[in-house]
C-alpha cells in the first residue's frame, strides 16, 4: 500500500524531473554590502580604488590564487596554500568564511568566521560584483552554482523520452553535424543508445578528457542522457 | 488548431489561460516575424519552421540577401579562409518553409503588433523576434563616426568592412604601424579583437615582418589574455604592443583624415587603423523601445522574452540577459530556447527547462587554436554562469592543432544549424 511518504516522494521526483532547473544564485548583495561593512571592512577594502590594508584588497577575488597579490605580506600558510593551488572560488571562499583557520590553519586572518550560510552567501554576492563578469571575460568564475540534476536511475527507471531528446539535441547540433558527417567534430547520429549513454557518463565523470563534452555531459541528468540516446539512436 | 485533451495537458496551460489568448488560438496559423537573419534570427526561423511542422507562419526579415559571418572573419584577415567561405544565402531557410523578405525593418508598432519595412510593406505578428545584432555608440571614440569607417574601418559587422580592413593592412608600407582601438565592455565576441590582432600579426609576418601593431585598450584585462600573450610572444615576438588604460589606452582620439591617433596627448602617425567603438543593441531594438538606458534589451532569463513586452523576444547580441557573452554560439543557443517557448505559447507543445551554453575558439597562429566555454542556467534574476573551462597555457602542439580542427567542425555545424 502506498504510504503518505511514498506518495510525497513520487510527487517530489515528478517535480524534480520536470520543473525547470533553476541554478542556485548567490545571496542578496545589498545584504552582503551591509554585512561586509560590519564584519570585514576594518581589514579589507573592495570596490573602486580599493587598496591593501590589514588584509589584501578584494577586487577580482573570484578566480584569484590565494596569496597572489604582489606587495602584500601574507602569512606563510596562505602563501604555501597558494603555491599548492588554492584558488578563491565559491566553494573555497565559503569554507574560508565559515572558519578561516579550519581551511588555512596558520592564517593571520584572526576572525571567528560566519556560521550562517545565508550571510556568507550574501557577502560572496557582494564581493562577486567586484570580480570579472563572464559576459565580458567568459572564463571568469561562475556566478551561480549548478542545480542538482543527478537523479538516481533506480528511482526513475530510465526510458528515454525521444521528444525531450530531440529538444535537447539542439544543443549538440551547434557543433555536431545533424546529417551525421564528421568534419573535425565526430558524428553522433545512429549511435546504439547504450554506447551513447556510456560515453556521456564517461564525460560526466571526467574519464573522457574533452572539456566541452565534460561541460555538456556534466549537467545532463540520467534521464536527459537517456532521452538524447533515444533520439540519436533513431535520427536519420 | 484542434484542441485535444492531449495538447491541453501538454501545453501546461490552464483553460483560463487559453481563453485569455483567443486571438492566438482562434486563428489558423499564428504569425511569427523575425527581424535579423544572423546567428540568433536564422536559427530561430529554422527551428520554428521545422519544429512547428507547418502550424506556424514564420517570416524572416533580413536587410542583406547574403549573410557574412563575423565568426571566422578574422581567419580571412589572416589568410586562412576565402571571403566567400564566410557567406551564406537564405535559400535553404526559405525551402524549409520560412518566408524570407530581404528588406530593412524600419518600424515596430507594439500596440498594433505590426512591423513596417523600408519597402513599404506592413507585417502583422503574434510574436516578434528581434535579433538585429549590434550598433555603435555615438562618440565612444573621439574623432570617429560611422562615416569615418571608410578610413578607419570597424570591421565588426562582417562584409565590405572586413575586406577594406584587409586591403589596408596589405597596403601598409614596410615597417609601418597598425593600430587597433579596442572596445569597452560589453561588446560582441570578447576574444574577437585579440584573435584579430593575432591574425593581422600572422599576415604581416609573412608580408611585412618589420611592421608594428599597437592595441589601445580601455580595459585593464580581456578574455584569454594569458593565452594570447603567450602566443604573441611565441609567434610574433616584439611585433605587438598592448597599451592598457594605465598608459593612455582608454583615452584615445582618432583623426581619420590625417591617419593620426592621439594617445595621452602624444600624436602618433599610423598607416592602418581598426576602430572598434563601444556598442549598443541593433537600432531596430531601440526603435521598438525594448531597450534600457544602457542601450541593451532586457529579457527574461528563462526564455529570452522581452521584459518590456510579452509578445516580443530579443536574442543574441542585442539582449541584456546576464552572463552570456555576446557570441554567435550564445545567440544560436538562445534562439533554440526562444523557439521552444514560442511553440509552447502558440501551439501548446511541451516546454522544457532552458539550457544555454557557449564555446568560443580563437586562432593564434597556424594550427594553434585555443578555446573558452561555459554553461549557463536561468536564475530568477539573470542567465547565470554555472561552469566554465579555458585552454591552458603551455599546451602541446598536437592539442592546439586538434582544437583548431575542432573549430572548423564547429563552423560547419553552426552554419548548417543556422542556414540548413
Ligand atoms: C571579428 C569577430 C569574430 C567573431 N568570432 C566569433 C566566434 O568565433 N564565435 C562566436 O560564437 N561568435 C563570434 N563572433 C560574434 C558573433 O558574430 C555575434 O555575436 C553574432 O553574430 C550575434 O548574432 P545576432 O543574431 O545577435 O546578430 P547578427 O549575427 O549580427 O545578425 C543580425 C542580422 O540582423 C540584420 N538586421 C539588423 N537590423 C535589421 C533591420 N532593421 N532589418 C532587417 N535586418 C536587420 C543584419 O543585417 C544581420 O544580418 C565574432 C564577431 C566578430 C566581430
Amino acid at each position: 500500500m502506498a504510504s503518505r511518504g511514498s506518495i510525497r516522494l513520487a510527487l517530489v521526483i515528478g517535480l524534480l524531473a520536470w520543473e525547470p532547473a533553476i541554478a542556485q544564485e548567490l545571496g542578496n548583495s545589498a545584504d552582503g554590502a551591509r554585512l561586509f561593512k560590519r564584519e570585514c571592512s576594518s581589514c579589507h577594502h573592495v570596490g573602486a580604488g580599493a587598496r591593501n590594508r590589514v588584509g589584501p584588497q578584494l577586487n577580482g577575488v573570484f578566480g584569484r590564487r590565494a596569496g597572489s597579490i604582489e606587495g602584500f605580506k601574507y602569512s606563510k600558510s596562505i602563501t604555501r596554500m597558494g603555491q599548492d593551488g588554492l584558488e578563491w572560488h565559491l566553494e573555497t571562499l565559503d569554507a574560508y568564511l565559515t572558519n578561516p583557520k579550519s581551511l588555512v590553519s596558520g592564517t593571520r586572518m584572526n576572525y571567528r568566521g560566519i556560521a550562517e550560510t545565508e550571510d556568507r552567501s550574501a557577502i560572496m554576492a557582494y564581493l562577486r560584483e567586484w570580480s570579472d563578469n563572464p559576459r565580458d571575460i567568459p572564463e571568469a568564475d561562475p556566478t551561480a552554482s549548478k542545480p542538482e540534476v543527478d537523479l538516481d536511475p533506480a528511482i526513475l527507471g530510465i526510458k528515454g523520452d525521444r521528444e525531450y531528446g530531440e529538444y535537447l539535441s539542439s544543443e549538440c547540433t551547434t557543433c555536431h553535424q545533424s546529417d551525421g558527417s564528421d568534419k573535425g567534430i565526430p558524428s553522433i547520429t545512429n549511435w546504439p543508445a547504450a554506447d551513447f549513454v556510456v560515453a556521456m557518463h564517461a564525460y560526466k565523470r571526467k574519464l573522457r578528457p574533452h572539456p566541452v563534452m565534460q561541460m555538456m555531459a556534466g549537467r545532463l541528468s540520467e534521464e536527459e542522457i537517456a532521452a538524447l540516446a533515444a533520439y540519436f539512436e533513431e535520427v536519420q | 488548431m484542434k484542441l485535444t485533451r492531449r495538447t491541453l495537458i501538454g501545453s501546461g496551460l490552464t483553460a483560463a489561460a487559453l481563453l485569455a489568448a483567443p486571438s492566438v488560438f482562434g486563428q489558423a496559423k499564428p504569425k511569427i516575424v523575425i527581424i535579423g537573419g544572423g546567428a540568433g534570427g536564422a536559427t530561430a526561423a529554422r527551428y520554428l519552421a521545422k519544429d512547428g511542422a507547418g502550424a506556424l507562419d514564420v517570416t524572416l526579415v533580413e536587410a542583406n540577401p547574403v549573410y557574412t559571418t563575423c565568426f571566422f572573419s578574422n581567419l580571412y584577415l589572416g589568410g586562412f579562409r576565402e571571403f566567400e567561405s564566410l557567406q551564406h544565402g537564405y535559400d535553404k531557410i526559405a525551402a524549409g518553409g520560412v518566408t524570407v523578405i530581404n528588406d530593412l525593418a524600419t518600424g515596430v508598432d507594439r500596440n498594433a503588433r505590426t512591423v513596417t519595412l523600408a519597402g513599404g510593406q506592413t507585417l502583422a505578428y503574434d510574436r516578434l523576434i528581434l535579433s538585429p545584432g549590434i550598433d555603435f555608440k555615438d562618440g565612444s571614440v573621439p574623432g570617429w563616426s560611422v562615416e569615418a569607417a571608410e578610413k578607419m574601418p570597424h570591421a565588426y559587422k562582417a562584409g565590405p568592412q572586413t575586406q577594406l580592413l584587409k586591403s589596408m593592412v596589405e597596403a601598409m608600407p614596410a615597417g609601418g604601424v597598425f593600430a587597433m582601438i579596442a572596445p569597452p565592455n560589453p561588446y560582441r565576441c570578447p576574444p574577437g579583437p585579440y584573435e584579430r590582432i593575432s591574425m593581422i600579426a600572422h599576415l604581416l609576418k609573412q608580408k611585412n615582418p618589420t611592421a608594428k601593431i599597437m592595441v589601445l585598450d580601455p580595459k585593464d584585462k580581456y578574455s584569454k589574455q594569458a593565452l594570447f600573450e603567450e602566443g604573441w610572444a611565441k609567434h610574433y615576438d616584439g611585433m605587438i604592443d598592448w597599451i592598457g588604460p594605465d598608459f593612455g589606452g582608454g583615452a584615445v582620439e582618432v583623426r581619420p583624415d590625417s591617419m593620426e591617433i592621439v594617445v595621452d596627448g602624444t600624436v602618433e602617425k599610423i598607416d592602418a587603423c581598426n576602430v572598434i567603438p563601444g556598442q549598443i543593441a541593433g537600432k531596430i531594438a531601440q526603435i521598438a523601445a525594448v531597450t534600457d538606458d544602457k542601450g541593451w534589451a532586457p529579457v527574461h532569463p528563462e526564455n529570452m522574452k522581452s521584459k518590456m513586452d510579452d509578445n516580443v523576444y530579443v536574442l543574441g547580441d542585442s539582449s541584456a540577459q546576464g552572463d552570456m557573452p555576446k557570441s554567435g554560439f550564445s545567440a544560436n543557443s538562445q534562439a533554440k530556447v526562444a523557439a521552444m517557448s514560442i511553440r509552447g505559447e502558440l501551439l501548446g507543445s511541451k516546454v522544457f527547462p532552458a539550457k544555454y551554453s557557449n564555446t568560443c575558439w580563437s586562432l593564434i597562429a597556424p594550427d594553434d587554436g585555443v578555446k573558452v566555454g561555459a554553461s549557463y542556467q536561468p536564475t530568477p534574476e539573470k542567465i547565470a554562469s554555472v561552469e566554465s573551462f579555458i585552454s591552458q597555457t603551455g599546451e602541446d602542439a598536437a592539442l592546439r592543432k586538434a582544437t583548431y580542427e575542432e573549430s572548423l567542425g564547429w563552423y560547419e555545424g553552426i552554419t548548417t544549424d543556422m542556414f540548413g
